[in-house]
């Protein structure tokens, strides 16, 4: 298939299946992306990371990212798109058809289930993600990041306890202390 | 409102200026968009807001772009849905388009190697606190059926993930909405069939008991 036509449906149905925000995103854009080889798992979480710690809506940042990396500019224009449609059609329709929609009895019970499976699906994108941090792979030869353990304990931590304190900047922590730490330390 | 030019011009700015300056998107998004929609301009009142933001959330698609085009459709109908949510989009299209025709470049340098290894462990960090935060609702939650969908869904998102059997996610969410439907009916019916066998008699001894809570 052509790429800005796989762009464009890809991020069609993953915005379609992302329910409750951006974090309801990371599992699909995962298996979307990884599935189809578009980008290594590594690539991936570093686009997350530049995603969350840029300004705008994650959703947006990590569909630029994916599409700049697969088909430049027009690739940005067909992900963009096809995150964009779907909800766009939806809300104008909700706006102009009927605005009792989110105190629909079954959109109520349908919630009710929607919340824990997608809690299930950003707890297992996680797992993957601190998967990727402790066994890190590099260049063909896996190695055991005693490190990363430790940095994504005290980020978080840090990010329970300080709950004040913006996320990204422990974010930033993180990064720095990894510079200081892989570069000079090891 | 007037659907005028100057209307749809400053809506373009306050989109332009909340897609540019907000970090984090979603929840960080909505209370920035709830000060300048209802405070700042009075575009709406605090109850459409609350409607607003359950309505996004209870829609596909990120949060902040279903705010942006229910506000936008909201001050100047279709069209200002329209400008309303390309304006949130613009800016970090930029940004990012920017910073991916430079960084990755980079992404071989060693230093920015090491950095990004650190990030790593604290992209993790900060999506196993949304883990948490998101999953506050799990705390007044007695329904076994909610916690089966989870653990249900968790392991068939573990297994896909790491690669032992391979399905779209997609279906869990499908499957969800389903079973959500079907739930929904069943407990509606037996609630209904509970109240026929409920008497006359019955009926007023609860209200008795209602009066006696209401005295006390």
């Amino acid at each position: 298939m052509n790429i800005y036509l796989d762009l464009f449906l890809s991020f069609l149905k993953i915005s379609l299946f992302t329910v409750g925000g951006g974090y309801a995103m990371i599992p699909f854009i995962q298996s979307t992306v990884l599935s189809k080889g578009w980008i290594s798992p590594e690539l991936l979480i570093n686009f997350i990371g530049i995603a969350e710690s840029t300004p705008g809506p994650f959703a947006v940042n990590i569909s630029t990212f994916i599409g700049y990396n697969l088909g430049g500019f027009w690739g940005v224009i067909c992900a963009i798109l096809g995150l964009f449609l779907p909800p766009f059609l939806i809300i104008i329709t909700i706006f102009y058809v009927g605005k009792k929609f989110s105190s629909n009895k079954i959109v109520k019970g349908i919630f009710v289930f929607l919340r824990p499976a997608v809690l299930a699906l950003i707890l297992s994108a996680f797992s993957s993600v601190a998967y990727a941090t402790i066994m890190v792979s590099d260049g063909g030869t896996t190695y055991f990041n005693w490190f990363g353990i430790i940095l994504m304990f005290a980020s978080f931590i840090s990010m329970r306890f300080f709950k004040k304190i913006h996320p990204i900047v422990f974010l930033f922590a993180s990064a720095g202390l990894g510079l200081i730490f892989y570069g000079f330390v090891l | 409102m007037k659907l005028s030019f100057k209307n749809l011009i400053i809506l373009s700015l306050t989109f332009l200026k909340i897609g540019a300056l907000t970090f984090g998107g979603g929840y960080a998004m909505i209370s920035i968009i709830e000060r300048e929609a209802t405070i700042k301009r009075k575009w709406l009142t605090s109850e459409e807001m609350l409607d607003i933001i359950a309505i996004a959330e209870s829609t596909p698609g990120p949060i902040a772009l279903n705010s942006a085009t229910y506000v936008g459709a909201k001050v100047a109908g279709f069209l200002g849905a329209f400008v309303a949510s390309i304006s949130v989009m613009l800016p970090p299209i930029v940004i990012i388009t920017l910073i991916s025709s430079t960084l990755t470049k980079y992404f071989e340098n060693p230093y920015v190697k090491w950095a990004f290894l650190g990030m790593r462990a604290g992209v993790a960090a900060l999506i196993l606190n949304a883990v948490i935060n998101l999953g506050k609702f799990l705390k007044n939650e007695k329904r076994p059926a909610v916690y089966a969908v989870f653990f249900l869904s968790l392991t068939l998102g573990l297994l896909s993930v790491f690669h032992i059997i391979s399905f779209d996610n997609i279906f869990i969410i499908l499957g969800t909405i389903i079973f959500g439907i079907i739930y929904t009916f069943l407990e509606s019916f037996i609630n209904k069939r509970a109240k026929k066998v409920l008497t006359p008699n019955d009926k007023s001894d609860d209200l008795k008991n209602k009066n006696d809570l209401e005295k006390k």
